[in-house]
């Protein structure tokens, strides 16, 4: 019996690399995150708005329902995406997401400082592919790099007050998320 | 023998720590790099790819989007100034001032995220419906029942959660300084 403290110890240690990497495991094991919340509503590269959260019925937990919101569920394995929004009269933003939920980029309207928010995601090596010239002529076109070939550009408008819901979904409306086939 | 029912033993209670641990910090939703002021508390590095594992955890198993940290900040409380939780059976008032930022919402939660069911679909104020007294201060009765002014209804369920939201703000975004602007104090009035 002089063992024991020595099994717990090594049970101790052993809970420890259990917990941890149970903890790392967690988003590749998740099948309730947001992406795949969302494969099942959403077709892929395309915007489709998403229904306004009641007490009934949320797409996901801890929506803000002073936003509309429109989701355009990315795959980038066949090109790169040419997202233009136009801006609400209120505040709109624009947040890329990986695959496993992590908001790698976020603009908002006035950081954009046009009437729309206009700009191309790709992958690194799409970016890499980019004849240079056209970077330079293009100066200002904002090009963002996705670090996962699918994940989720998630547009919100605001309706300040609830009579506004519905300018703001028109404003959403007009949103394109197209795919550019790679030139060969 | 005794080799064997050691080895038994060890992992069983291995595989419980493991297991238990990650549970709970999941269900807490424990996260590094959180940003406190009063009753509320913030985690703006959730919303970049600076995010840490337990908040990645998090989201994955919530299935939550947390807020760009180019588009806002999400405050959380989850009980009052004085630490007691949030009773939807007690009157709670929100009153005071906020950080700069273009817009901010508030809105009204249960534990698991989802919006309250009530008889005027108000779930929330924005920074541009909200009323306010001279000098810009204002407050909110977050209650079961019905109050004059800016009242925010909770149900009267037993755990709620309330999230400050302020877009296109400086805080978070340039420093992680707790320095900054006053959060609204969160206080409890009565309960019935």
């Amino acid at each position: 019996m002089i063992r024991l403290p020595l099994w717990i110890l090594g049970a101790l240690l052993l809970g420890g690399i259990v917990h941890l990497s149970t903890v790392l495991a967690m988003p590749q094991a998740a099948t309730q995150d947001a992406y795949s919340r969302l494969a099942k509503l959403t077709p892929v590269n395309a915007v489709v708005p998403l229904t306004a959260p009641s007490a009934q019925d949320t797409t996901m937990p801890f929506m803000d329902p002073a936003f509309a919101v429109a989701v355009c569920r990315y795959d980038l394995s066949s090109g790169a995406i040419k997202l233009s929004a136009p801006l609400s009269q209120a505040y709109t933003s624009v947040t890329f997401y990986t695959r496993k939920s992590v908001a790698y980029y976020a603009i908002n309207d006035r950081a954009a400082g046009r009437r729309a928010i206009e700009l191309d995601l790709m992958t690194p090596e799409q970016h890499t592919q980019v004849p240079e010239e056209e970077d330079v002529t293009a100066a200002d076109r904002l090009i963002i790099e996705s670090p996962t070939t699918t994940g989720l550009i998630v547009l919100r408008a605001l309706a300040p007050e609830p009579s506004l819901m519905a300018m703001a979904r028109r404003a959403l409306a007009g949103t394109q998320c197209r795919i550019e086939p790679v030139p060969q | 023998m005794r080799l064997f029912l050691g080895s038994c033993f060890t992992l069983i209670l291995a595989a419980a720590i493991g297991l238990g641990a990650t549970w709970v910090t999941l269900t807490r939703g424990v996260a590094f790099g959180a940003m406190t002021i009063g009753a509320w508390t913030a985690w703006p590095k959730s919303g970049s790819v600076d995010i840490d594992p337990y908040a990645r955890a998090t989201i994955a198993r919530t299935g939550e989007l947390p807020i760009g940290t180019g588009d806002g900040v999400a405050f959380y409380a989850r009980t009052d100034d004085a630490g007691n939780a949030l009773d939807g059976r007690c009157t709670f008032v929100v009153s005071g001032m906020t950080p700069a930022a273009r817009y901010w919402t508030l809105t009204l939660y249960d534990a698991q995220g989802r919006l309250v069911a009530n008889t005027t679909d108000r779930h929330g104020f924005t920074s541009a419906e909200i009323l306010r007294e001279a000098g810009g201060r204002f407050a909110i009765s977050v209650g079961p029942r019905a109050r004059p002014g800016n009242w925010l209804p909770s149900g009267g369920i037993e755990q709620f959660v309330l999230v400050w939201r302020l877009y296109d703000t400086p805080i978070g975004v340039a420093s992680l300084t707790t320095k900054e602007g006053p959060m609204p104090a969160v206080s409890r009035k009565s309960c019935s």
